[in-house]
């Protein structure tokens, strides 16, 4: 029944959503757990309640005290979970929000992500799957509150209703949720519960403050590197220089006498130096000398890699869309065009840099991080604590900053540290310096894109064909089996283009898989975070090609798309795309369809001597229903920002199997100097709600890279831009 | 021994002298508000006042603070009256709130020394904060909110 209801809440031609689904029937042996209310009783001992305590299902507790506590099951990174998740609680409650906080959930199967049947935060996916998990929720603890009141009052249910965090009576009694809570906690949750008419709410939809953000500006949000318990030591690594690189030898004899060091000790990941202080740690973990079998990868050079995926486009790969005929229709075309796009491996490099605290005992374990990935956490963290799961706890902290990396399929920083808490016996936290982050793998996967299309004697595009080369992101993790079953290609690794939306009569898609030994993962907005960079500048392309505006050319193939059109067309007005610019400034324009939402930056940018200047970015966004559009606009902002440092600055490279860049002085992040202004304005419709923590990544490349075309009259093609590669 | 004062209070630590004052005060201290990006004085999460000064404390060795009073995140205010602390609020800033310490403290010192601060100011005193979730337009925002606030007599 969920399977259908996410299904037809996201008709649009995207894999993600499907295939995850798939996905996660498989990864959950069979089992999808859709939430109904009634029946889940109060939680256990784990969270602190008591018999005066109202807790009606897994995801609200209403005290005497009048706090109304949403226990959230998806992990807040920034991307405001803690805030939009709770509104849709407190809205059914019609609760005070006043008096609304937030909890993060304990791992537990109740918890799992509705649609993909684990724990797990990502794929922008918290607030549609949660949509009626938490609105159930609220609705269901309302209508038990009712029952409690008119039981008081002896009046029928029917008479009372509810008003910011009490019920009321036809005459006006008034009976605070605090003061019902011990009433209501006796009694059975209904089986069927009305939820509200949108129209009268009172909170979704509003641009509400976030919850979490007091606790932000006062230093009391507790990130995972903040943890700190009785007793624990800190922990620095030393992991291989080259993947795949084993340890042979190590020489630990001047780390060893340093001051704080407790213990220095061999784990898979490397070698461990455990001292009183992370300094301490850190200055012992650089004296170690270790020697290393290099391993196949010494030789491993990314320049020398991309030759090789640009021989490889040159033949056809695993067909992933045909349509009509692009060999004929190619040859036939009046003018024709072709490119190749590639973009490099990219860091998550989130601010706070990857840690994991462990206490592990004879029979217990218990975990801290800001992880995005609860259950396979924790499972991977039983397996080598050799205890079931159910006798790991693991603590979800703030995360400072996600963006896909803190859900490793392998649950690298966590298994590590249950290593090295076994072999310490004490409690440890163990932190990554920015430097061990940064070569610590898991990355967006660089990426090829060889393109062709051509356009008949009026303009009208005719043909398009996309050859992909890298690698794929999903082989290896717990969607592999379902999303790639009968498939010669990774999903992931051609959304973006497999649904390519423009109205061209011969369409072909072909994927090459690239077998390289660099560990790669999901990064914000995962395969649409190259695919929108490739198509959107072809696109372009192919207006050039056309003598046509770039915009008109895209409305014009864009006629059965009405979303993708809206935004394209609010992006254009607002951007004031027919108003001349000031000389030297030159506008982009690009459109993408990604986790449920469409979306449409236009850039204005200008080149002086060699360097790129942003200077503005309008980004319209269309998700739906949504929940709050202050949060939208941040997210929209922020992902703009993103897709823009990734476009200006961002590439990680390897000579001789060794990462070239360390921290942020070779891997830069945009900052305040170089941030353009934007504005972000939301469609406003009925439609199913989308995504929003990633949609807004995928557009800024190519809106910039068209921009500047449009002032200079040179094609980007590799990213990160530069314009001595301008052609 | 090394001594200083920390949000008002006197300490004195038996601690490395060439120890960063970053870890001295996340771990010895307990005060984890300052944070730890890149250590290497590039990213400003651990930005914190020396005399008054902003300073990247992940540079800064602990010697450095002897004598001298240290304001940190947790000192900017009690109570979330700091008019930047209020500015932040109003505009909804933070995202994963990770880099927020380190662009108030450097914020605390912009305001102080230019109390209308133009946005050519803004790019000179918060570019060394990188802030990675994108939250620079709505940090403008609240430095102008902010400015407004004491221009009209809001508390300091």
């Amino acid at each position: 029944m969920i399977r259908r209801k996410i299904n037809q809440e996201h008709p649009g031609p995207g894999m993600e959503r499907r295939d995850f689904l798939k996905a996660s029937i498989a990864a959950s042996g069979g089992l999808l757990i859709g939430f109904h209310f009634p029946g889940i009783t109060a939680l256990a001992s784990a969270q602190q309640s008591s018999p005066n305590t109202f807790m009606p299902n897994a995801f609200v507790r209403i005290g005497t005290d009048e706090r109304v506590t949403v226990i959230v099951n998806h992990s807040e990174m920034g991307q405001g979970v803690y805030t939009s998740l709770p509104m849709l609680l407190a809205e059914e409650l019609d609760a005070d929000w006043t008096k609304v906080g937030f909890e993060p959930a304990p791992v537990d199967p109740k918890y799992n992500h509705p649609a993909f049947g684990m724990q797990m935060t990502g794929g922008s996916s918290s607030v549609w799957s949660g949509l009626e998990q938490f609105r159930q929720a609220g609705a269901t603890a309302r209508a038990m509150l009712i029952a409690a009141a008119a039981q008081q009052w002896n009046v029928d249910a029917s008479a009372c209703r509810t008003e910011s965090g009490a019920v009321l009576d036809g005459s006006n009694q008034k009976l605070t949720y605090g003061h019902l809570a011990a009433a209501a906690a006796k009694l059975t949750p209904p089986e069927h519960v009305q939820l509200k008419d949108p129209k009268t709410f009172k909170l979704i939809g509003k641009p509400i403050k976030r919850l979490d953000t007091p606790a932000k500006l006062n230093g009391k949000a507790e990130f995972g590197i903040d943890v700190k318990l009785p007793g624990m030591l800190t922990a620095v690594i030393a992991r291989p220089p080259i993947f795949g690189a084993k340890m042979k030898t190590f020489d630990d004899a001047r780390a060893r006498s340093m001051p704080g060091v407790r213990k220095i000790v061999a784990i898979p990941a490397g070698v461990a130096v455990v001292a009183d202080t992370f300094w301490q740690a850190k200055v012992a973990r650089d004296a170690l000398r270790i020697e290393w079998d290099e391993g196949s990868m010494q030789t491993f050079d990314t320049g020398k890699m991309m030759q090789d995926f640009r021989e490889r486009a040159k033949s056809p790969g695993s067909s992933v869309r045909k349509d009509g005929d692009v060999e004929s229709a190619f040859a036939s075309a009046a003018k024709k065009i072709e490119a190749v796009y590639e973009v490099p491996y990219l860091s998550h490099l989130m601010m706070e840099p990857l840690n994991c605290t462990v206490d592990l005992r004879a029979d217990s374990c218990e975990v801290w991080t800001g992880s995005q990935f609860q259950t396979v956490d924790r499972a991977n963290a039983a397996k080598i604590a050799g205890l079931p799961p159910e006798k790991v706890q693991l603590h979800t902290t703030f995360l400072g900053g996600g963006f896909g990396r803190r859900a490793n399929p392998q649950s690298d920083f966590v298994v590590e540290a249950v290593h090295v808490a076994k072999a310490a016996g004490v409690p440890v936290k163990v932190i990554w310096a920015r430097e061990d982050d940064m070569a610590g793998g898991w990355y967006r996967p660089a990426f090829l894109h060889a393109i062709e299309g051509g356009v008949d004697a009026s303009g009208n595009a005719v043909s398009w064909r996309s050859r992909l080369v890298g690698q794929s992101i999903m082989a290896g993790t717990p969607f592999a089996a379902a999303m790639m079953k009968g498939k010669a290609y990774d999903p992931a690794s051609v959304e973006g283009v497999d649904d390519l939306p423009y109205a061209i009569p011969n369409i072909a898609v072909e994927s090459h898989q690239a077998e390289v030994n660099v560990p790669v993962q999901w990064l914000r907005s995962v395969g649409h975070s190259h695919t929108a960079f490739a198509v959107e500048c072809f696109v372009d392309e192919l207006a050039a090609l056309a003598q046509k505006d770039p915009y008109q050319f895209r409305r014009a193939l864009l006629q059965k798309q009405p979303r993708h059109l809206g935004v394209l067309d609010l992006a254009a007005q607002k951007a004031g795309w027919d108003k001349p610019l000031p000389k030297g400034v030159g506008r982009g324009i690009a459109v993408h369809f990604a986790f449920g939402s469409y979306s449409a930056h236009v850039a204005e940018v200008s080149v002086t001597d060699g360097r790129v200047r942003v200077h503005r970015m309008v980004c319209a966004i269309d998700c739906g229903e949504y929940v709050n559009p202050g949060i939208i606009a941040a997210q929209t902002e922020g992902g703009a920002i993103f897709g823009a440092s990734a476009a200006l600055f961002q590439e990680l490279t390897f000579e001789s199997g060794r990462l070239q860049q360390t921290n942020f002085h070779t891997f830069p992040v945009l900052r305040m100097n170089e941030c353009p202004e934007i504005e972000t304005h939301i469609v406003e419709n009925h439609e199913k709600s989308g995504g929003i923590g990633e949609p807004g990544v995928p557009c800024a490349a190519p809106a910039i890279a068209n921009a500047i075309f449009a002032v200079t009259g040179k094609r980007i093609r590799r990213l990160p831009i530069r314009m001595t590669e301008a052609v | 021994m090394t001594g200083f004062s920390i949000n008002g209070k006197r300490v004195d630590l038996d601690v490395d002298p060439s120890t960063p004052l970053l870890w001295v005060i996340r771990e010895q201290l307990g005060l984890t508000g300052t944070k730890y990006g890149c250590g290497m004085a590039q990213c400003g999460a651990c930005t914190l006042h020396i005399n008054g000064e902003a300073v990247r404390s992940c540079v800064a060795p602990v010697s450095r603070a002897e004598g001298k009073a240290i304001t940190t995140i947790e000192g900017l205010s009690p109570d979330l009256s700091n008019p930047l602390q209020r500015a932040w609020l109003e505009e909804d800033v933070p995202q994963c709130g990770y880099c927020q310490s380190g662009q108030l403290m450097s914020a605390a010192v912009l305001l102080r020394d230019k109390p209308k601060p133009s946005d050519e100011d803004i790019d000179e005193a918060m570019t060394g904060n990188i802030c990675r979730c994108g939250t620079y337009p709505r940090i403008r925002r609240a430095i102008h909110r902010a400015a407004e606030m004491v221009a009209k007599g809001g508390a300091r």
